[in-house]
């Protein structure tokens, strides 16, 4: 039998993957197929936190988190649905001159990547959010900032897809990539075998995995984010917020449920991928829950979950064209900060495997910075 | 050699009997329970400084009720008793508590786990189910039970399931008055025709007294009807529905109660990583254990409703039974025979179940024709439209996948009261089997746990 | 006997009275009650449902439905089926958090 032969064929249909398969199909008029060993944005994409921040990435990033913005802007349009994104502006919070220092340093920098930063202090904080802790001295707002519902993202990114022509496969995991004189053959545990020109390799932490069975390796290990939701409560807690020195973050939706994440990352089974979180790393977070807005004392956490996420030892995703084998690409590691970047990534990693180039500079993240590890085996 | 630690979780018929089982083989077991006194739901007791005796509480079961409160408190200094204390998750070998009065939470770690979490009712959501003044059967029996109220002034009790009639007749006894009966099945019919059955089915026995007792005081029975919506909008004002014969009719009531049977509370077996297979007569996934109660994850048993339906008498049994097995698996000498016997009543207590759910059917089929705008999931007020779209224009046939994106079961109920009614509407709109739309996977809490400071548990 | 309650007493009722407030006004119940049980003899409300927007009265009465959480002043929660009245108690049936309160668009 032969196998269906597409222009582009992704592995791993997370936030990335999902993405990269619409802007793929719609903006370059690509064939693909996108394989998925769940749902479409069931994994790290759709269990995650859901910031959509600029403020405090690795500058570098900037570029790519930039356009992942103006996409973000746009996904009524592109999608017909909006997941959820208010841009509400992003609030990173200092509890001491030192935090003050470092949010100085950053908006010293951050003036050279474009992001337009507030530096606010105590008095503008308790005028605009008099529920803040007695410990906050000081903020930095970025004003265009926001969160979404992660859980609604990349399934969305997958259907606006698979209308646009997609072939998207899910409960697809993938068993064997063969290298072939033109393309890659990519076999699925349930006997799918599918062609491509161009294979994209967004499988998030086994991701991993891939790149090291084409002879590039990469140190990526899988932890889990502890998250956690309240109760829904009245509507006040506008920006996101996220501490300097105190590892906590929280957002509200608009129904009311305030979603929190932080602290140390749990264990998790990776085949098949499990997330458990860890009780003692869950009531560790609500001190310092308390210490950022300490009029939710009592609210109740009615739920509380955690995914597989894949995270590289220098906290920067792996990114581009691989560095040995012709015609395969990456995009997965992104360290657990992947979700604002996931539309940008799309488009960009669209336009790298379309076009041969892209207008964003994305060299940073080049696998290559992993060439002195030694395969396990060579390709 | 170290005493084994044990731990049971509920206080009802399984615990009780599981925790004076360990007590009996000399070993001091933790017994955590929400109430703030033992006896579970079914026997439940009054507050301190209520005077009503047994009877009038529990009618039939009395002496029963009696036993089982007299085994516990005979238990006392001899089990570490923590009451009014939730177990919020399971975790590596370890359960969370978070006491009910916002006290410290706490850890205990366990060599063996007995799982007695009894069960709550079932309900198929119907227009208007929402409204003020609409209870479950069984909240309707714990007013009185408990507080000596009745949940409204005029009451019609709808649905199905051994707690219809009985706590009609409950109601009307206790001098409330009892608007109507409304059966979703024709029990009285189903039972005559089961004559061999009624023989070993003592409840159907007392089912068909309290009808005939209801009857007797002219309260109006309807068999076979179908509801049809709750009137009021800020409160129960009346209760419609469609007779047999077709008609619509409606009863004016300022509050309604209904129920179609019990469902398992699965959600710390699941957290504890067992194992679920699909029960088609209740279609409900429950955890899996061997004829003694053991799961498949190591040290931990499940006893009572938690595990499978079957009522009271035959928890016991199973309470007693996964103890024994507990102990016997940790070296403890255990008495074979006795094992052997009750293994031969809980076959028994299997049979009966399954009987039960024959005479009590769950009317699964009223959630094809129901109108879209009914409200589904009470706590995030999703919709059996909103779960239809789910299923139909998001693809989302598989109860999680649902969730995710139509917030189905996402609320502070974490899916009690609409997952097993979700899966059916999930699964009808794709047109495939029930079980093809799985479970909604337990997470941690099972329960709200309130925010506040504390040190991570050491 | 209120007759604007929802729940009617048929019995006990001959236990020692409990005052408390309920959103600032005082309500008489009887020890032994739940708080549930003392807000339901006053009235036929116990607090909204933020989605609905429509009064709820609690549902299960077995700490099951988590349909009846009130709050307390401090912003602590109260689950109104399982928690015995007690003399001096101060309960609100809607969030404290609402003095913050944005209008959600």
């Amino acid at each position: 039998m032969s196998a269906q032969r597409y222009d582009v064929v992704i592995v791993g249909g997370g936030i990335m993957g999902a993405s990269t398969a619409f802007h793929l199909r719609t903006v370059h008029g690509k064939s693909v197929a996108l394989l998925e060993r769940g749902f479409v944005g069931a994994g790290a994409s759709g269990v995650n936190f859901g910031n959509v921040r600029r403020q405090g990435r690795f500058l570098p990033q900037i570029p790519l988190s930039h356009r992942s913005r103006e996409i973000w802007g746009r996904l009524p349009e592109l999608l017909g649905e909006d997941c959820e994104f208010l841009p509400t502006g992003g609030l990173r919070v200092a509890y001491s001159d030192a935090d003050m220092a470092v949010l100085e340093k950053h908006v010293g920098e951050a003036r050279d990547w474009d992001l337009h930063l507030d530096l606010l202090g105590l008095n503008a904080i308790r005028s605009r959010w008099p529920w803040l802790g007695p410990d906050v001295v000081g903020a930095l707002m970025s004003p265009a900032d926001g969160h979404a519902n992660p859980r609604l993202v990349a399934p969305a990114f997958g259907r606006a897809a698979r209308r646009a022509g997609a072939v998207i496969h899910e409960h697809c995991e993938v068993a064997d990539i063969a290298r072939e004189p033109t393309g890659f053959r990519v076999t699925t545990r349930t006997g799918l075998e599918v062609r491509g020109e161009v294979l994209l390799n967004s499988a998030g932490f086994w991701g991993g995995a891939i790149a090291a069975s084409f002879g590039e390796p990469v140190p990526i290990v899988a932890r889990g984010p502890q998250m956690a939701v309240t109760e829904p409560l009245p509507y006040f807690m506008e920006p996101v917020l996220g501490g300097v020195s105190s590892d906590i973050y929280l957002r509200q939706v608009k129904r009311g449920n305030v979603v929190y994440g932080g602290g140390l990352r749990g264990p998790v089974e990776t085949d098949p991928p499990r997330g458990r979180p860890v009780p003692d790393l869950s009531i560790a977070q609500w001190g310092r829950v308390l210490r950022f807005v300490p009029v939710l004392a009592g609210a109740q956490v009615i739920r509380t979950w955690t995914g597989v996420e894949g995270y590289m030892d220098d906290d920067i995703p792996v990114m581009g064209e691989s560095g040995t084998t012709p015609g395969l690409f990456h995009a997965f590691g992104f360290c657990g900060h992947g979700f604002q970047l996931g539309p940008g990534v799309g488009a960009v990693m669209a336009e790298l495997m379309a076009t041969g180039r892209t207008v964003t500079p994305i060299e940073p993240f080049h696998i290559r910075r992993f060439a002195h590890l030694k395969p396990a085996r060579p390709a | 050699m170290v005493d084994p630690r044990i731990v049971i979780v509920g206080a009802g018929p399984a615990g009780t009997r599981a925790a004076e089982t360990v007590v009996r083989h000399g070993l001091r077991p933790v017994v955590l329970d929400e109430a703030p006194q033992s006896g579970g739901q079914i026997y439940r007791r009054q507050p301190p400084g209520f005077s009503r005796d047994a009877k009038v509480l529990y009618g039939f079961e009395a002496g029963r009720a009696g036993r089982l409160h007299a085994a516990f408190d005979a238990l006392a200094g001899k089990v570490e008793h923590h009451p009014g204390t939730l177990v919020w998750t399971v975790r590596d070998g370890a359960v969370h508590t978070a006491p009910a009065d916002g006290g410290a939470v706490g850890r205990f770690p366990y060599d063996a786990l007995v799982l007695a979490t009894g069960a709550c009712d079932r309900v198929i959501p119907f227009p208007g189910w929402t409204t003020a003044g609409v209870y479950t059967l069984g909240a309707a029996q714990v007013a009185l039970k408990y507080q000596a109220c009745a949940i409204g002034g005029r009451v019609v009790f709808l649905g199905t399931g051994p707690l219809l009639y009985l706590v009609a007749y409950q109601y009307a006894k206790a001098g409330a008055e009892v608007a109507a009966v409304l059966d979703t099945t024709g029990f009285a019919a189903k039972a005559m025709a089961l004559p061999k059955l009624l023989a070993v089915l003592p409840a159907l026995a007392k089912g068909l007294y309290y009808l005939g007792w209801l009857r007797s005081r002219g309260i109006a029975i309807h068999e076979g009807v179908v509801p049809v919506r709750v009137d009021g909008a800020d409160a129960v004002e009346g209760v419609v529905f469609r007779s047999a014969s077709g008609e619509e009719r409606r009863i004016a009531c300022d509050a309604v109660g209904f129920g179609y049977g019990l469902q398992s509370e699965t959600q710390l077996a699941d957290l504890a990583g067992c194992r679920f297979a699909y029960e088609p007569q209740s279609r409900q996934w429950l955890p899996e254990a061997d004829a003694d109660g053991r799961s498949d994850v190591a040290g931990v048993y499940l006893a009572g409703d938690g595990r499978r339906v079957r009522g009271a008498d035959f928890a016991e049994m199973a309470g007693e039974l996964a103890a024994l097995a507990a102990l016997g698996d940790r070296g403890i000498a255990v008495d074979q025979a006795r094992m052997a016997a009750l293994r031969r009543g809980l076959d028994r207590g299997l049979r009966w179940g399954q009987a039960l759910q024959a005479v009590f059917p769950v009317p699964h089929h009223f959630l094809a024709d129901l109108p879209s705008e009914t409200v589904l999931c009470r706590c995030e007020g999703v919709t059996v439209g909103d779960a239809r779209r789910a299923a139909d224009d998001l693809d989302a046939r598989e109860i999680n996948r649902a969730k995710a994106l139509s917030r189905i079961g996402m609320g502070r109920c974490q899916g009690r009261y609409c997952g097993l009614s979700a899966a059916t509407i999930l699964a009808d709109t794709a047109g495939e089997k029930p079980e093809t739309a799985m479970r909604i996977r337990g997470q941690a809490p099972v329960k709200p746990v309130p925010l506040r400071t504390e040190e991570a548990a050491s | 006997m209120s007759e604007r309650g929802q729940f009617r007493r048929v019995a006990e009722t001959g236990r020692r009275p409990v005052r408390l407030r309920v959103d600032g006004e005082a309500v008489e119940a009887l020890d032994g009650d739940t708080v549930l049980v003392a807000l339901l003899t006053a009235g036929r409300r116990l607090r909204d449902n933020e989605f609905e927007r429509r009064p709820r009265a609690g549902f299960c009465l077995m700490g099951a439905c988590q349909d009846c959480w009130i709050w307390r002043p401090d912003g602590g929660r109260v689950r109104a089926c399982s928690t015995p009245v007690a003399d001096g108690m101060d309960l609100l049936t809607r969030s404290p958090l609402e003095q913050w309160s944005i209008r959600a668009s």
